[in-house]
C-alpha cells in the first residue's frame, strides 16, 4: 500500500525539499501543497522511471558533493592561472580515455556531470556500448595521471555510494 | 557595536561578490584567447560555477544582519549544476560530428567507438 502510493520515495522527498525552496518560508500551508505534488507526480510519472535509483549510502553522497563544490572552487583558480599566463603554445590540451568501473546509468551520469563541473576537464562523448567516457583535458601534459585522479577521487566513491 | 558589525559584513559580501566577477571575466577572457574550439568550450564552465555561485551566496545571505537567509538561491545552484554539465556535452558532441574537435580521437578501448561517430545507435 505504502510502496504503491509513493513508488519512488527518494523524488518524493526531493520535490517536497524542492517545493519548500520554490516558495522562500515554511509555513503549514505550503506542506500541504508540497505533500499533495510530491505524491502526485511520482505516481503520474512514474511509467518513465523504470528502476529506483539506489543509494546505498546518502551519508556519503552528501560528503562527496562538498568534496565536488571544494575541488571546484581549486581546480577554477588553476584553470584561470592557465587562461590569463600560460602562452598559447605551451598548453598541452589532450583527449583522456576513462574506462569505466561503474554499471549504474545515474552514477555515470554523476560521474560524467562532476567531470565537466570540475574546470580543465570535460566529458566530451560516450562508447557506443557505454563502458568508457572521452574525457577532454585543458591542460594535461600526462593525460594519464588526470585518468587515475578522476578514477580514484571520483569514481571509486561513486561507486561505494551506489554499488 | 552592530553598525560596525553590518559594514563589515557588507564589506565582507562586496569582496566575495568582487571576487566572483572576476573569474567570471577570465571565463569570458580565455573565449576570446584560447585558440582552439575544443578549448574554448572549457571557458563557460568556469564562469558558472565560481561567477554565477559567488553571486548567488551573496544573494542568499544578503539579509542576514535582519536575520533572513534567502533558501532560493540553493535552487538555482542546484539546477545550474544539472544543466551545465549537458549543455557543455551537446557543443562537444556537436565539434567531434562535425570535425571541428581535434581529429585523432583516441580509442576506446572497448571495441566499439565513440557513441557520436557510430553508424547505428546500439543500446547498452
Amino acid at each position: 500500500m505504502l510502496k504503491r502510493l509513493f513508488p519512488h520515495p527518494y523524488l518524493t522527498m526531493t520535490l517536497v525539499v524542492l517545493w519548500f525552496l520554490l516558495v522562500n518560508h515554511w509555513k503549514i500551508g505550503s506542506l500541504v501543497m508540497a505533500t499533495l505534488l510530491a505524491t502526485a507526480i511520482p505516481l503520474i510519472s512514474s511509467a518513465w522511471w523504470p528502476d529506483r535509483a539506489m543509494v546505498k549510502r546518502p551519508l556519503s553522497l552528501a560528503t562527496y558533493t562538498v568534496l565536488v563544490l571544494w575541488d571546484v572552487i581549486v581546480a577554477n583558480f588553476q584553470v584561470a592561472r592557465i587562461v590569463l599566463f600560460m602562452p598559447r603554445d605551451k598548453i598541452r590540451s589532450n583527449w583522456i580515455t576513462i574506462p569505466l568501473d561503474l554499471h549504474s546509468p545515474e552514477a555515470i551520469s554523476l560521474l560524467a556531470g562532476t567531470i565537466t563541473m570540475t574546470p580543465g576537464t570535460l566529458t566530451a562523448d560516450m562508447s557506443a556500448c557505454g563502458r568508457a567516457l572521452l574525457v577532454h583535458a585543458l591542460h594535461a601534459p600526462d593525460p594519464a595521471a588526470v585518468r587515475d585522479d578522476i578514477k580514484t577521487r571520483y569514481e571509486s566513491r561513486l561507486k561505494r555510494i551506489f554499488e | 557595536m552592530t553598525a560596525m558589525l553590518s559594514v563589515g559584513f557588507e564589506l565582507f559580501l562586496s569582496a566575495i561578490l568582487v571576487g566572483g566577477g572576476v573569474f567570471a571575466l577570465i571565463g569570458s577572457y580565455g573565449l576570446l584567447r584560447l585558440p582552439r574550439p575544443m578549448q574554448r568550450l572549457h571557458a563557460p564552465t568556469k564562469a558558472t560555477t565560481v561567477g554565477v555561485g559567488a553571486a548567488l551566496v551573496v544573494s542568499a545571505f544578503d539579509l542576514l544582519p535582519q536575520g533572513q537567509i534567502s533558501w532560493q538561491e540553493l535552487l538555482i545552484v542546484l539546477f545550474l549544476l544539472l544543466t551545465a554539465p549537458i549543455s557543455a556535452l551537446f557543443l562537444a558532441k556537436t565539434l567531434i560530428l562535425r570535425g571541428e574537435a581535434d581529429p585523432n580521437l583516441p580509442d576506446p578501448g572497448t571495441g566499439t567507438p565513440w557513441a557520436t561517430l557510430a553508424q547505428e545507435r546500439s543500446d547498452p
